[in-house]
């Protein structure tokens, strides 16, 4: 369903993703877990036509995101690191746009839209402004979202940042649940290593933008002859500490947030 | 088509549902029709120019609607900051669509206050020459809206932060509303003034909703119309082109 061939990009002198290769099977549950900065979200945001590769190949459904991006964005779906929701609109009339967006048949729409969010618990809530939604309700809506245009892949960029204990695993049920119910393959990214133990058929560690291990759990444990995916993880990444530096876009964050104030 | 229409309804919705919005944006207005209506008025009508309210109402319409369009084009950086671009950027339709979608969108709105800020003047003693002279107005800011949205979409487009904001306020907005013969008659300005005021396409906008409403004109409505569609086409290349190169 996803394929990967020494896929690199580089910003200026910094090559932030440097020849990955990988494939992930149709159904699949595929992570990338990986310290910060590793490049995972440099990864997505060139599987999901955000970035345009400066080297490699990419077949999506068997389509190259680079001269077919209309036709790959519709066989998608994502959730992004940092929310995306409309917050001045409600939980329905997100869905609603996205589903004109995405040309989702009006009759289809309504059922579709209603299913879901039954499925997720946000039924009740479909007509609160998402402003009012909790950090796991907003995330959880934000899934129906990427799922409603019936996607044949599931993009999920670090999803359960920020969320507690009872958000994440009730998240991870869900994601779980569709993947099985409509055989969605979904390629995750997280820096949580029991997530990735969880719901993940195959993991990937990636970090300094290269693959450092690919296999399932046991493989991995195998491979580095640890009883755990996190000795496993820090004996392949090191422990030391990453220091991101800051965004754009958090820089943003945080100036409106000082003046908001 | 459903894409444009989708995004144009978002940004009525917004417009709804932000009260405090609909209310401080007729705080300016009121302000420049009592403040300087009525305290400039008496200078105005000695030098012999007739009724100050009656000149400078269109002109404050104009306003309206120019920082209104403005401000909502190059509210996308709001949209990229609260993350919900991505998710138009990641959508299977043309970035035209969406541009065009958030602008007439956008314009839309822009038009509403301006029509509201129309009421205001009626209130405060502004009388149009007939009633039919108002949906001829309408015309002329609906050209503004467009114009400004787009110009808004492609300055938004280029800048990643709100720091820039007041500098596209005080060089670009205020230069544009006061050269524009809002406030004045552009008859018998300096030289250099004169140029600059004619490259100023709000000019011809203010000189078509005056020219509508109160029957005095500048330039003539032809050529308003001409300019305003052409600056229109401009910028909303111009607006499209940067909204497309946009990385998210």
């Amino acid at each position: 369903m996803i394929e990967v061939e020494d896929l690199a990009c580089r910003f200026g002198n910094f090559e932030a993703v440097k020849g990955i290769t990988f494939h992930v099977a149709p159904g699949e549950v595929f992570a990338f877990l990986g310290p910060n900065g590793a490049g995972k979200t440099t990864t997505i945001k060139m599987l999901t036509t955000l970035l345009r590769p400066t080297r490699g190949s990419i077949r999506i459904d068997g389509l190259d995101p680079a001269t077919h991006s209309s036709d790959v964005r519709r066989r998608f779906g994502i959730v992004f690191q940092d929310p995306s929701l409309d917050s001045i609109l409600t939980g329905m009339e997100n869905l609603e746009l996205h589903a004109a967006l995405y040309g989702v048949p009006r009759a289809l729409r309504r059922e579709r839209i209603e299913k879901l969010l039954k499925q997720f618990e946000l039924w009740d809530k479909r007509d609160i402004a998402t402003a009012k939604y909790s950090g796991g309700m907003k995330r959880r809506l934000e899934i129906v979202r990427g799922f409603l245009h019936t996607p044949k892949v599931l993009f999920l960029d670090e999803p359960t940042l920020g969320l507690d204990p009872q958000s994440r695993h009730q998240l991870w049920n869900h994601v779980r649940a569709v993947n099985q119910a409509e055989g969605v393959t979904v390629f995750l990214t997280t820096h949580y290593m029991d997530e990735a133990e969880r719901v993940a058929h195959r993991i990937a560690i990636v970090d300094h933008g290269g693959i450092v291990a690919l296999g399932t759990l046991a493989e991995l444990k195998e491979q580095t002859g640890t009883d755990s995916l996190e000795a496993a993880f820090l004996k392949l990444t090191g422990t030391t500490v990453r220091d991101e530096t800051a965004s754009n876009a958090d820089r943003m964050r945080q100036f409106m947030q000082a003046w908001r104030r | 088509m459903s894409a444009i229409y989708i995004l144009w309804l978002r940004a009525l919705k917004h417009f709804v549902r932000s009260k405090a919005q609909i209310v401080s944006s007729l705080g300016q207005p009121l302000l420049y029709l009592l403040a300087l209506g009525f305290g400039l008025g008496p200078v105005f009508q000695r030098a012999g120019q007739g009724s100050y309210i009656q000149f400078m109402a269109p002109g404050v319409i104009c306003m309206t609607v120019l920082f209104s369009a403005t401000f909502s084009g190059i509210g996308l950086i709001w949209d990229r900051q609260f993350g919900f671009l991505k998710e138009t950027l990641v959508a299977p339709v043309p970035r035209l669509a969406v541009m065009l979608g958030r602008t007439l969108g956008g314009a839309t709105v822009a038009l509403l206050q301006g029509l509201m800020v129309l009421l205001l003047c009626l209130v405060v003693g502004f009388r149009p020459t007939s009633i039919l002279a108002v949906p001829e107005a309408l015309l002329y800011m609906a050209l503004i809206a467009i114009v400004f949205c787009a110009l808004g979409t492609a300055i938004g487009s280029r800048l990643e932060n709100m720091q820039a904001f007041p500098m596209v306020t005080s060089f670009l907005m205020m230069p544009l509303y006061f050269l524009s013969g809002a406030l004045y008659p552009l008859q018998g300005l300096p030289g250099p003034m004169k140029y600059v005021t004619a490259a100023n396409p709000l000019a011809y906008g203010v000189d078509g909703v005056r020219g509508a409403l109160i029957g005095t004109w500048h330039f003539n409505p032809g050529m308003d119309i001409i300019v305003l569609l052409a600056v229109g086409a401009l910028f909303v290349i111009l607006g499209a082109w940067s909204f497309s190169r946009i990385q998210a």
